[in-house]
């Protein structure tokens, strides 16, 4: 990575060059397992207190088929314009990045949007976090998929602001790199929330 | 409007209790003279450019030692209230809320806020030292981890004065922890407390992760590290792998406190002991973390005063990665009396395993100085005390494995023999041992050994006179959290003969400050950058190491490099000099630790207006620093040739 970009540092002077990128991209994967298994947690409570519904309704009663179903072809969509973004990062083209970029906050605020309303519309209809144990592990296993998009989507902000001020350079790259792997680590979370949680819920 | 005042002063500060008033007194007075000095010297741009706002680990490990014994003090003091509320019978010097809160925050602090902040002081201390680099991975992160975890101790420890401390125990079992029951700021002082110096400890196992795996110097292959850095690798993955269990669970409990849910509650189809269950898949490993460190210092201490190779390296490594794998597979021998016979089979036998990797340990040290050429200096002292009471603490264990035993111990003062011998005889020996063994090439000057040797054996024989009666009480029915017990049970003696050891062990730690004391003012610098003739690459620099660690990062070529290259007499390096690439100090990392405090205050006193903009600053302070791209600078060549000069550098 560092050889495409003219970084502000002239790396050759250092006798022992750590490659500062490579160390950090590498130290994000970690952070990731220790999300992967916050959400493994949140799963394993989902798990546990799925039946436990406390008189209060089930997932086949409150789970609509064509919202959940919308919410995850968005942010399969939204992981894929990430993916171009990364593509036109290789091309070294700054334009094509940010507008990818763009379109992947725009179909992120979106998916956060229809989640949102289902929470609402879910409170309205009786359905609360104090409800049942079953609603509660809904609510804070899917809320918390959603604030972790919400965390996303200000950094991918963030992150389009560099771009178009600085250009590809070495650093950006990297930030770029990073913040479309957390999107795409984010993406594989809703998988695994689309067949247990809602598919699961329904059936 | 005074009256309504009035009403909100008395619920908010703690007030009623003389210890209380006198808690608050000399909180006042220590600030006031902090203050006062800070001012009268004028050392506040010091302490700001010098330590606030520094990404030095040398400097933070510094910071973690002097928080971390503040807190064994603290952790220590509420020790011996318990001890001496215990000293008779029926002695009424603690009511027995207090005494609830107390042993609450005597295991809070003691393992939270006093065992895992010392670990990782001796991380910063050590690791980048000991493995050739100039700095840890993330250096910015670093800093966040301490602020982290000093805002989120001070939070904590204002529980003592604002609002109540917790009092459902250290590890806050639900149901008992719930609203229902808990009421009130105590509870959620504990949650944020440790939520947010969790923040700080997930990050610091990643750093060092990165730092051991990818900052090596140049020829040092993992199989030729030296042993403390692979016990810091080993404890990294336990804290990558458990402290997410930690956040979701503290998170969920909070969830149920604040927004009413429903997970670990009696009605609405809640799981209580679903939280039993998650919070000892944290807190199993989490023991484990600690100790593993101190089983790294012990193979370094052991090897360099018996003046020989580490006995069974490779065994020494796969016993450490067993141990962390291990380790997550015990949780349910916490709670056997709650589980099935067949979980319980299965939980015994795992948690019975762990002593063979940890034999092979204690095997190795011993032939380690076998034939060696043994030298008693202080190190070496608590390494040679630590082996037979950690080696009766795991044999305590391994009976409390025994599923069908355990019905018997399960709770008892038994157990808190136990677990009190594994972690002083283990955890915090070991880190004793490893501060006195690196003292010297962190500050530059050595410690009064006789002084030393008093505190030594006022901790050992404190020891013993506290914790060997538990074990009897234990067997004579003894509960654990009791806060009186009368006469006519015949637990008077021994209780009094472990009220005085309790003593005993706060004498040895006054008699460590008076050696830090005394070691400052009397400085004897003689021989500091090599005093123990040690074996590993820290020992190559000189005594404290300049900011950049190496001017010239050595090239490794044999296991204990530093000591091999003595050896053939290869210690002269050529002084090629090349600009040394640094990170800039940032003052965001104690922001974000204030906003975290903000935050966490806020919400502890369900002052939602408050948590949010805590929050807010927080994520504002995250943003800051994700726009800047100005965090790094370099040390000119004729910088290092001046300051190489200055302190004797590269020998």
């Amino acid at each position: 990575m560092s050889q495409s970009t003219a970084g502000k540092i002239d790396h050759h002077n250092e006798e022992e060059h750590h490659d500062t990128s490579s160390i950090k991209i590498f130290g994000f994967w970690i952070f990731l397992i220790s999300d992967l298994i916050l959400f493994s947690v949140l799963f394993a409570t989902y798990v546990v207190l799925r039946t436990r519904y406390s008189g209060g309704p089930t997932g086949a009663e409150l789970f609509e088929v064509p919202i959940f179903v919308a919410e995850t072809f968005i942010l399969l969509t939204s992981s894929f314009t990430s993916g171009l973004a990364t593509l036109g990062l290789q091309q070294g083209k700054v334009k094509t990045v940010i507008n990818w970029l763009i379109v992947t906050v725009v179909l992120g605020i979106a998916f956060v949007g229809l989640e949102v309303t289902e929470f609402i519309t879910l409170v309205e209809e009786g359905a609360t976090i104090s409800t049942s144990a079953f609603l509660s592990a809904f609510y804070v296993l899917v809320g918390t998929h959603g604030l972790h998009v919400s965390a996303g989507i200000i950094w991918m902000i963030s992150t389009i602001f560099q771009l178009s001020r600085y250009g590809i350079t070495e650093e950006t790259n990297r930030k770029t790199q990073v913040v479309s792997l957390y999107w795409h680590f984010l993406d594989v979370v809703w998988i695994f929330i689309f067949t247990v949680v809602y598919l699961l819920g329904v059936m | 409007m005074i009256e309504s005042i009035k009403n909100f002063s008395s619920d908010f500060f703690v007030t009623g209790d003389p210890l209380i008033y006198g808690a608050d007194v000399s909180i006042v007075l220590v600030m006031v003279a902090i203050i006062f000095v800070l001012t009268y010297f004028k050392k506040w741009k010091w302490l700001w450019s010098e330590w606030l706002t520094t990404v030095d680990h040398k400097k933070i490990g510094i910071m973690y030692l002097i928080a971390s014994l503040l807190m064994l003090f603290r952790g220590g003091v509420d020790a011996i209230l318990m001890r001496t509320q215990l000293a008779f019978p029926n002695m009424d010097f603690l009511p027995s809320d207090k005494y609830n809160e107390i042993f609450t925050t005597h295991g809070t602090i003691m393992i939270l806020f006093m065992a895992m902040p010392l670990m990782f002081a001796l991380f910063n201390m050590v690791v980048p030292l000991q493995i050739g680099a100039r700095d840890v991975a993330y250096p910015f992160l670093n800093a966040v981890s301490f602020w982290t975890f000093f805002f989120g101790a001070m939070l904590f420890n204002l529980s003592f004065v604002i609002g109540g401390s917790p009092d459902a125990g250290w590890l806050s079992y639900a149901p008992l922890s719930e609203t229902q029951f808990s009421e009130g700021p105590g509870q959620n002082y504990y949650i944020w407390g440790i939520q947010i110096s969790g923040i700080g400890s997930l990050a610091s196992g990643i750093n060092f992760l990165v730092t051991i795996l990818k900052m090596r110097a140049p020829g040092m292959k993992l199989m030729k590290m030296p042993m403390f850095s692979w016990s810091v690798l080993s404890s990294c993955i336990i804290i990558i792998f458990a402290f997410p269990i930690l956040t979701v669970t503290l998170g969920l409990l909070f969830i149920d406190r604040y927004f009413g849910a429903n997970f670990f509650t009696l009605a609405g189809g809640g799981n209580p002991m679903y939280y039993v269950n998650l919070i000892w898949m944290w807190g199993h490993p989490e023991v484990y973390l600690v100790v593993l460190p101190a089983f790294g210092v012990f193979s370094e201490v052991v090897a360099t005063f018996s003046k020989k190779k580490i006995f069974g390296y490779k065994s020494m490594v796969f016993a450490l990665l067993s141990i962390s794998l291990l380790s997550f597979f015990t949780w349910v021998h916490h709670f056997f009396t709650m589980a099935d016979y067949k979980v319980d089979a299965f939980f015994a036998i795992t948690t019975m395993a762990i002593a063979i990797p940890t034999g092979v340990k204690v095997f190795n040290w011993m032939f380690t100085m076998f034939r060696g050429r043994i030298q008693m200096k202080p190190p070496m002292l608590w390494t040679i005390a630590f082996i037979p009471t950690f080696l009766v603490g795991g044999a305590t264990g391994v009976m409390l494995a025994v599923a069908p035993a355990d019905f018997q111990y399960h709770n008892s003062y038994f157990l808190i023999a136990h677990f009190h011998q594994v972690l002083i005889g283990g955890v915090v020996f070991g880190f004793f041992s490893g501060i006195y063994y690196w003292w010297p090439k962190i500050f530059g000057f050595s410690l009064n050994e006789k002084l030393g040797l008093w505190a030594f054996w006022l901790w050992n024989i404190g020891f013993y006179v506290t914790f060997m009666p538990q074990y009897a009480l234990g067997f004579m029915g003894m509960p654990r959290r009791v806060s009186t017990y009368g006469w006519d049970m015949g637990w008077a003696p021994l209780n009094f003969i472990s009220t005085i050891g309790a003593f005993l062990m706060g004498a040895g730690f006054i008699f460590q400050v008076w050696q830090i004391v005394y070691s400052i003012k009397h400085r004897n610098k003689e021989g500091a950058a090599d005093p123990w003739d040690g074996r590993t690459l820290e020992w190559s620099i000189p005594s404290p190491p300049p900011e950049y660690n190496f001017a010239i990062i050595p090239k490794v070529s044999e296991q204990d490099d530093w000591w091999y290259k003595k050896q053939k007499g290869l210690t002269k390096v050529k002084e090629d000099y090349k600009p040394i690439h640094m990170p800039k100090n940032s003052g965001i990392p104690f922001i974000m630790g204030g906003f975290w405090f903000i935050t966490g205050f806020g919400l502890t006193f369900e002052w939602t207006w408050m948590g949010i903009i805590g929050l807010i600053g927080v994520a504002t302070s995250i943003v800051v620093r994700h726009l800047d791209n100005d965090t790094d600078y370099y040390i000119p060549v004729d910088e290092i040739e001046r300051t190489e000069a200055r302190i004797g550098g590269t020998r």
